[in-house]
């Protein structure tokens, strides 16, 4: 299990590969990347992300070790940029390792809907209307209880 | 006791800055909420909307009503919207 979180940007195709690579005992391994998209009004220029050292870390280990006690997981990777992204930049990504590919798929969705609404980021806007804070979705919070 | 209190997102922006320290004999978060909204009326606003308002102590999500007997670190911030 690896947590990552950096202001870098990341190599998704290098971090996929290295994933996948020398599992003789994995059947399936499941990635997924999030990725800057245009706002629902105006163009976006800049999305900031803040975080909350320290507890993001902790928040995101704790998703992770359930996800992989849960289905059985070989391996999970999350890796969750902050600080400044241009559109179309690379956010974040989670790829998960198991046996059969239910499970991966599975927990990779598992993974995806905790850490959208119980890992400290928060995503800050600026577009040509001005700044501002994007607010959680009421879906977000009830994709939690499909699990 | 002194207690490390720590805005994130809108919240700072409202108060103004990312972090103080506290001495407080609030014995629970809403305690503390109650005797920050007094303060002044940016914390009165940025607490305004309860609703809207996630907390941390000592970097575990928990409830208004958790007590802070023995707690370091309390957070407040805005639902989080990561992903």
């Amino acid at each position: 299990m690896q947590i990552r979180v950096q202001q870098a940007p990341f190599d998704f195709g290098d971090e996929c590969n290295r994933f996948a690579a020398n599992r003789d005992d994995t059947g399936a391994v499941v990635t997924f990347c999030g990725i800057v998209r245009a706002p629902e009004h105006g163009v976006l220029h800049r999305m900031e992300i803040e975080h909350y050292p320290g507890m993001t870390e902790r928040a995101l280990a704790k998703i992770a070790q359930t996800a992989t006690t849960r289905w059985g997981l070989q391996d999970c990777l999350v890796i969750h940029r902050y600080g400044p992204l241009a559109p179309g930049e690379r956010i974040m990504m989670v790829a998960t390792a198991s046996c059969h590919r239910s499970d991966a798929f599975a927990a990779a969705d598992f993974l995806m809907d905790y850490l959208k609404s119980r890992a400290p980021f928060w995503k800050k806007e600026t577009t040509d209307e001005g700044d501002g804070w994007v607010a959680a979705k009421d879906a977000d919070e009830a994709a939690l209880q499909r699990w | 006791m002194k207690l490390e209190v720590l805005y994130f997102a809108w919240l700072r922006e409202r108060i103004g800055h990312p972090r103080e320290t506290v001495d407080t004999q609030a014995e629970t978060v809403s305690a503390l909420i109650t005797e920050l909204r007094a303060r002044e009326d940016r914390y009165d606003l940025a607490f305004s909307d309860l609703d809207a308002v996630r907390v941390a102590v000592d970097q575990d999500l928990c409830d208004f009503d958790t007590p802070l007997a023995g707690a370091r670190e309390v957070a407040f911030f805005p639902p989080m919207t990561g992903g």
